[in-house]
């Protein structure tokens, strides 16, 4: 099902919960929408359930305006991030709900309750009660009750936030293979920007009750055309200095104080233009330690990740963090130089927080 | 490190009297206001204390055994006021305490918070308002034309007028408590429909029930407690009370037509007719409405499972 999203907003009184979201999810996609708390992805899910009816503009399922349609005539699976299990229903029940509201036949709701069961491999938990459950398991349920009535579009809201890690690896890969292999359109809202990244086909970044970006998460990676997603987007997160981008004989350099960076022409010919107001943009892992490195600086901590080191440093009192080998033992105190993968570097305007690069 | 013997009289003894000190001030209020105050009146049930013998020393109290409760089970009027009061608790509590105070819980819960709000301010005033204003309002409703307010609907639409207070006793009497006892399930039911969770609520209309599916298959069951609650409390609590009944139509209008257990051991001991009060007969009808309460709250507890409803102590005990 596809679902179309025009010029959506939503009020509560004078507070703002989305305002003006306009974004086209297809058939069979599976898009996550990213933001901090209180950016509005929850309030635009519960719009998308039917749960909140919008202020202004309209949402479409395939051809049908569903503005007005109340959730049960909408189709709709969802899963809650506290699970929402009925706790005086047994498993059994609680995945069998959608099926008798629908009046359906006590055989058939045995047949499809069971084989949902199976499919989330719970079918030895049916006669449990939620409380009886671990979360994993709580998990499994919940999702096994938004599939079993077969929906249109499944709705996720943080589904994940109360596993713990090693649970959350494992059910992050189950819910990407199970929405691909049954292919319904899916509405993931998280503010794990590794969730959205691994899962989603698309990622919308909101803040503010504003959309962002929407994108695949490649391009919101590489090619960030806010700050706002340049900062949110990415962990350990972009480290922004303030520079002056300038341009003598087709050579273009960004300087900040003693420090100056040499830059290629597809990178530097745009933010050369927009004057000293420019804030540069480039990830821990495009910066390393080297010899041959042009900018020092002072390793202030030293945080090892098992993989790798995640090494702040200090420029001029300024806080960049980087990724660093293990091996190369750095101790807090040590100057080093740092060499900057100008390539990877973004560019934006200060004032606007609008790319440079990709307008 | 040495561990303590973890059986040590010493530590038990210290534990259980940190125990009894919390429970001390309950104790002592239930000590004072309940177990004295019924041992008192045991004892005043058997004795014929009467204003035509009174004395306040205990020691020159006739003591007769239980002739007091050989005299009510003759009593030819204690038969009709068992079951006014059974008819009155039932009727009350299935209609008003349980019914409309749900009614209005869930319906105050599915409109505008702020309306749900205010309805349920109004519905507590007559439980804040003094027995005897309150009352009065009523009467005020029922009395005969030109003063009582329904009559005055009935001259305007040429109606016959009626003294409803002698026309409709009960109907007065249910009416008046029962207003009364919404508030209290009303305030119970709607803090509990209140702390269901929100995801819970919404994933029922997900799951595709109407606003009645979602009170019948998710409301209604996690009420289970809430309402056990009331129904025993309010059991209880209507047994004993009798002062709007007193005041509205004193028992009558004929004899004994309204009149409950809990007040004719009032009439019995403290306002009986011509200035004779039988303090030692009153008493009885109290015992014995003390005993029913009991035996009630015993079987309440039992059917209902009281103990596995009462939660685990969240802390932890040293």
């Amino acid at each position: 099902m596809q679902v179309t999203i025009e010029n959506l907003t939503k009020k509560f009184g004078d507070v703002i919960g989305a305002e003006n979201l306009s974004l086209d999810i297809k058939d069979g996609e599976f898009v996550a929408f990213l933001g901090p708390s209180g950016c509005g992805k929850t309030t635009t899910l519960l719009m998308l359930a039917g749960i909140y009816k919008p202020t202004s503009g309209t949402i479409r399922f395939g051809d049908t305006v569903v503005n007005r349609l109340s959730p049960r005539e909408r189709n709709i699976g969802m899963v809650f991030q506290s699970y929402a299990l009925y706790p005086h229903m047994t498993v059994y029940k609680n995945i069998g709900y959608p099926l008798k509201l629908k009046n359906m036949q006590k055989k058939e709701i045995d047949e499809r309750v069971n084989a949902v069961a199976n499919t989330m491999g719970i079918g030895d938990l049916l006669d449990r009660r939620p409380g009886q459950l671990s979360g994993g398991q709580q998990q499994r349920v919940a999702l096994g009750r938004a599939l079993v009535k077969e929906p249109d579009i499944l709705l996720f809201d943080e589904p994940l936030s109360n596993l713990d890690a090693r649970l959350r690896l494992t059910m992050r890969g189950e819910i990407k293979h199970l929405q691909h292999d049954l292919g319904i359109t899916s509405i993931y809202v998280t503010h794990d920007q590794i969730e959205a990244m691994t899962m989603a086909d698309r990622i919308a970044v909101m803040s503010g009750g504003h959309l962002q970006a929407f994108d695949t998460p490649e391009a919101l990676y590489d090619r960030p055309k806010t700050l706002f997603v340049a900062g949110f987007v990415g962990n350990p997160p972009m480290n922004f200095i303030n520079v002056e981008v300038s341009a003598s004989n087709g050579h273009f350099v960004a300087t900040n104080g003693n420090m100056s960076l040499d830059l290629s022409k597809e990178r530097g010919e745009k933010p050369a233009t927009a004057g000293n107001s420019v804030v540069m943009g480039i990830r821990p892992e495009d910066i390393q330690i080297a010899p041959d490195g042009t900018v020092p600086a002072e390793v202030f901590v030293v945080e090892p990740l098992g993989r790798e080191n995640l090494v702040d440093v200090r420029i001029d009192g300024e806080s960049i963090l980087l990724l660093a080998d293990t091996k190369a033992d750095h101790k807090r105190g040590d100057s080093v130089k740092l060499k900057f993968n100008m390539n990877k570097a973004q560019f934006f305007d200060s004032k606007t927080g609008k790319s440079l690069l990709w307008a | 490190m040495e561990k303590k013997a973890p059986d040590s009289r010493r530590n038990i003894l210290r534990a259980n009297l940190t125990a009894y000190g919390f429970l001390a001030p309950a104790g002592i209020l239930v000590i004072i206001f309940f177990l004295i105050p019924v041992l008192l009146i045991i004892y005043l049930s058997m004795t014929n204390l009467a204003t035509t013998n009174f004395t306040t020393n205990v020691s020159q109290m006739e003591f007769v055994g239980l002739e007091n409760y050989a005299i009510l089970l003759r009593d030819q009027f204690a038969g009709k006021i068992f079951f006014n009061t059974v008819f009155y608790v039932l009727v009350t509590l299935a209609i008003f305490n349980v019914s409309l105070a749900l009614i209005v819980s869930l319906l105050t819960m599915h409109i505008p918070r702020r309306a749900g709000f205010a309805f349920r301010a109004i519905w507590i005033l007559p439980r804040i308002t003094t027995a005897t204003v309150y009352i009065m309002l009523w009467r005020r409703l029922a009395v005969e034309a030109p003063y009582g307010i329904i009559n005055q609907f009935n001259t305007l639409l040429n109606q016959p007028t009626y003294n409803y207070l002698d026309a409709r006793p009960w109907e007065f009497v249910i009416m008046a408590n029962g207003f009364i006892g919404v508030s209290f399930g009303m305030i119970i039911f709607t803090s509990a429909i209140e702390s269901i969770p929100k995801d819970l609520m919404n994933a029922s209309l997900v799951d595709g029930s109407t606003i009645m599916q979602r009170i019948r298959f998710i409301i209604m069951p996690l009420l289970r407690w809430p309402l056990l609650f009331v129904v025993t409390y309010q059991t209880l609590s209507l047994l004993t009370s009798f002062e709007q009944i007193l005041l509205l139509t004193n028992g009558g209008p004929g004899l004994y037509d309204t009149e409950v257990w809990s007040l004719t051991a009032y009439h019995r001991a403290l306002s009986n007719y011509f200035g004779n009060a039988q303090w030692g007969y009153g008493s009885a009808f109290a015992v014995v409405l003390v005993i029913i309460g009991v035996v009630l709250a015993v079987i309440y507890m039992r059917v209902f499972r009281f103990n596995e409803l009462v939660a685990e102590p969240k802390i932890e005990v040293l």
